[in-house]
């Protein structure tokens, strides 16, 4: 049981390029269709829960399912599984990197994805932007401040950002708790 | 929190990497913004462009983000004791975080005050992720190259847009580039 679950998340881990959601329909026809390991709802809890907690979702899932299959050494098992392909992979990429960056082709190539990378972060950015700004249908004023106050603060004055996105958090309660400001 | 310069060390990279991953939600872009934040921009371990490659490489590789761009950042600073260190940091808070949770999830996910946190921690998300758009966006611009500049706006527009997939979006403009090298060795070529 505990190899097959190793097995499963292997394959997880091997064939979802490009992260994140990639990975959703893989987990889903291996551990959903195939084994049966957790029912649908548990699975659309488990993508509620990797939305709402730090962590790429395929280590979210391999921890989640294998907690369900195989209890805490089911979590080590899936989760060691679901990284090792990379680790394997993504070593020689480094090491290819570290050999052969110089090459003018491949410094060619280099240079014309830094800006495509820039506009994927930009892209995802954009989507952030819009959910804080926009609560369902209405404008969300307090996400609006919080947001340009911290921005302020990392742009211009250097802020930790671990410690604004916290202090974001807090401030959040305070507003929404103490004060009584709808969520939503 | 002016930058502080230390001398790369593999406990710094262990205790980055796991603050990072243990307070990052919202998919794998976020947390290599994070890490430019910190490798880049704080600790100057890496250098800009480097820490650009990486999260194109990591992008293009199977599995998750975080994972990958943790494993290049750990070859990078300390070899492989660094990878082992960086991925074992990466994985820690999640799994702990998931194992709690997995046994109170009900609780949790309707959990008003833990809604109320995580609403305000997306704006700040969204603050880090915007300071790191503008400096990485300002200094394509710098660089004064229409390709490049044109590459990023196109790229944004595909991938904002459209929906254009990052992976099909990386391939395509390593095939432009390829085919860019290949028409100058051509014209090279008929010169000589």
């Amino acid at each position: 049981m505990l190899f097959q679950l190793f097995l499963s998340f292997v394959q997880v881990g091997l064939f979802s390029v490009g992260g994140g959601y990639a990975a959703i329909p893989l987990i889903k026809s291996s551990i959903i269709d195939t084994h049966g390991w957790i029912t649908l709802s548990e699975f659309t809890d488990l993508i509620t829960i990797a939305e709402m907690t730090p962590g790429p979702i395929a280590v979210n899932a391999a921890t989640f399912v294998g907690i369900k299959v195989a209890d805490i050494p089911g979590a080590f098992v899936a989760t060691f599984g679901c990284i090792l392909p990379s680790c394997f992979i993504v070593s020689l990429l480094a090491y290819a990197y570290r050999k052969y960056h110089s090459l003018p082709l491949i410094q060619d190539m280099l240079s014309g994805l830094r800006p495509v990378v820039v506009a994927l972060i930009a892209s995802a950015t954009i989507s952030i932007v819009q959910m804080v700004v926009v609560n369902g249908k209405a404008a969300d004023l307090t996400g609006i401040v919080l947001m340009v106050a911290a921005f302020c603060l990392i742009h211009f004055r250097k802020l930790n950002p671990i410690i604004a996105m916290v202090g974001c958090g807090a401030a959040s309660l305070v507003v929404h708790g103490l004060f009584g400001v709808p969520l939503s | 929190m002016e930058t502080k310069e230390r001398k790369p060390s593999l406990v710094t990279l262990f205790f980055s990497i796991l603050y990072i991953s243990a307070f990052t939600f919202g998919g794998g872009f976020v947390i290599v913004t994070f890490m430019k934040k910190k490798f880049v921009d704080q600790l100057h371990w890496i250098d800009e462009e480097e820490m650009l490659d990486y999260i194109a490489l990591a992008q293009s590789s199977p599995g998750a983000i975080a994972v990958n761009a943790s494993i290049l950042v750990g070859w990078k600073i300390g070899g492989l004791a660094g990878m082992l260190i960086a991925v074992l940091a990466a994985i820690i808070p999640p799994m702990a975080i998931i194992t709690a949770i997995s046994f109170a999830y009900q609780a949790f996910a309707s959990n008003r005050i833990v809604a109320m946190a995580l609403r305000g921690m997306q704006a700040g998300v969204g603050a880090v992720m915007l300071d790191v758009v503008f400096t990485l966006g300002g200094n394509v611009l710098k660089q004064k190259s229409w390709i490049l500049i044109v590459l990023m706006i196109a790229s944004f527009l595909a991938a904002y847009l459209y929906d254009v997939n990052a992976s099909i979006l990386i391939l395509t403009v390593l095939a432009l580039v390829l085919a860019g090298n290949l028409a100058k060795r051509i014209q090279k070529g008929r010169k000589s």
